[in-house]
């Protein structure tokens, strides 16, 4: 079997399409673990702390202790991802050593390197990274980041970020679309993106990846909004288990990311699921604690 | 020559990919979420994705038996990687957490989830399919493989000798991703199975299938 191909781009971007209409959920444990498995989520992002922790301990955000990521490998047969520190290459390689099967370069955590994101076209294993903008999303393409999505304002339990995030990204691609061939190499300037990468917007209408919500996405009726934004599938972090009933929430958001179409279901779902996380008005932060400001 | 019209389960996964390569063949494409989307479709393409997650959305939408009756009235299916589980007599691998996972068992045969093991696993190699003349470019992502295939069931190729796709009568069932290449020839044979079979709906008596579920369809 010597043509036999491994950690290929179209076996990275490959797994990261099979994501798609799903929900990627963030837990602490294994019990957690298990809980969104049984919710219907298409993966789980182990992690020490949910966002919303992260925001309120402060102090300095990290990897994961390998132990628990192995943990949650043994406690559930769908995908595992795990954080890694913007910039941090070793954190990177202990995971992939681990055998996560994705790797978030996450601004969720303090960043390692306020200058260098990771070069992940090193790796095997894929990587999906945040952006606000699409010049930020495609520099992170042009890194080898297998998947895109949106910052938000994590652990807010406020959408309004990542609904602006998703708007910037959706909206700069339509208006490559409408430039001509020869203005590219200034919009690829402009937007300090690879022109290979802009040229490939421009004929597509899309990234070359899978492009994800994430940041403040609280409620089924959140889950579904990003979706009808254009959106490939969520990410849901502290909404879930910083909620009332953990596990109705978790099932109502995945049943909202397959029928964000249907409002009649979507009414359906969002009944009598508790309170939601208690939300953070992102005016009321002071800028250091802002996220997603983090990444360049 | 009228297009069939072909449905894609559109719970979660690749379904786009699929819709997109059908539709380049000349088939009308109808995504499907609930039962009622099944009405008067030919066949039906099961994606890849996650299948816990595809088992969790047909529970509770109530979609197990409307896929076993839309296969007895003589709707065509395939089912790749995730699909191929849901479609199977019989899975194993499933979750440490979970009980053993239920899926439709259309097809005769034994599913092994991930079984060639995590992502960094996952990989691509030329693939010989019976009636084929050249390789197919095949994309293995957290596969599953065939692990057992009963009488009836055709095995159309192998890789490292476990089964990877495989047909009985109108249902395929392959443990990797054609829709991530850009070779059509799987999809022009799932589409040519339409053909054998024009579908009607409340038609007559068909077979039943291959063997009965192991549990119960719906939770």
């Amino acid at each position: 079997m010597s043509e036999q191909q491994t950690g290929t781009p179209q076996i990275k971007q490959g797994f990261a399409e099979m994501f798609k209409g799903g929900v990627i959920m963030d837990v602490v444990t294994a019990d957690q673990a298990r809980i969104a498995e049984a919710a219907g989520a298409t993966a789980v992002m182990a992690l020490e702390r949910v966002p919303a922790d992260i925001r309120k301990d402060g102090g300095v955000a990290r990897m994961s202790d390998p132990k628990m990521i192995k943990e949650i490998i043994g406690a559930v047969s769908i995908p595992v991802m795990a954080k890694v520190r913007i910039g941090h290459v070793v954190e990177a390689q202990i995971l992939q050593a681990l055998g996560v099967d994705f790797i978030d370069e996450s601004e969720v955590l303090t960043p390692a390197d306020e200058q260098f994101h990771i070069l992940k076209s090193d790796f095997a294993v894929p990587f999906v990274c945040g952006a606000k903008n699409l010049g930020e999303a495609l520099r992170r393409v042009g890194e080898g980041a297998s998947m895109i999505r949106t910052k938000g304002e994590a652990g807010t339990g406020n959408v309004v970020e990542a609904v602006r995030h998703a708007r910037t990204v959706l909206g700069e691609i339509r208006a490559i679309q409408a430039r001509p061939a020869e203005e590219l190499m200034t919009v690829a300037r402009d937007l300090q993106a690879p022109y290979e990468l802009v040229k490939y917007v421009h004929a597509n209408g899309k990234l070359p990846v899978v492009n994800f919500a994430a940041g403040g996405v609280a409620t089924p009726a959140d889950a579904a909004l990003m979706m009808y934004l254009g959106l490939d599938g969520v990410f849901v972090g502290s909404g879930i288990f910083k909620s009332s009933n953990p596990e109705r929430r978790a099932q109502a958001i995945v049943k909202a990311v397959t029928h964000y179409q249907n409002p009649d279901l979507l009414a359906e779902i969002s009944e009598d699921l508790g309170a939601p996380m208690t939300g953070i008005n992102i005016d009321d932060l002071i800028p250091a604690e802002r996220l997603a400001a983090r990444g360049w | 020559m009228p297009a069939a019209e072909v449905g894609v389960l559109a719970l979660q996964g690749a379904y786009r990919e699929h819709a997109a390569r059908l539709r380049g063949l000349g088939a009308s494409v109808r995504e499907v979420r609930l039962p009622r989307d099944l009405a008067g479709l030919a066949g039906l393409v099961l994606p890849g994705g996650e299948s816990t997650t595809m088992v969790r959305l047909m529970d509770e939408y109530a979609l197990w038996a409307p896929l076993r009756d839309f296969h007895a009235r003589g709707g065509a299916l395939w089912g790749t990687c995730a699909g191929a589980i849901l479609l199977a007599a019989e899975v194993t691998g499933a979750s440490p957490a979970a009980p053993a996972q239920r899926s439709l068992g259309l097809i005769d045969v034994t599913v092994q989830r991930n079984a060639f093991g995590r992502q960094l696993d996952s990989f691509t190699t030329p693939l010989e399919v019976a009636g084929l003349d050249t390789p197919f470019p095949a994309v293995f992502i957290r596969a599953p493989v065939i692990t057992h295939a009963g009488p009836g069931v055709e095995v159309l190729a192998r890789h490292g000798g476990e089964a990877v796709l495989a047909r009985q009568g109108r249902v395929m069932a392959s443990s990797f991703h054609p829709e991530l290449t850009p070779d059509a020839r799987l999809h022009e044979l799932f589409l040519g199975l339409l053909e054998q079979r024009a579908p009607r709906v409340g038609g007559g008596a068909e077979s039943a299938p291959a063997r009965p579920p192991t549990l119960p369809g719906s939770a």
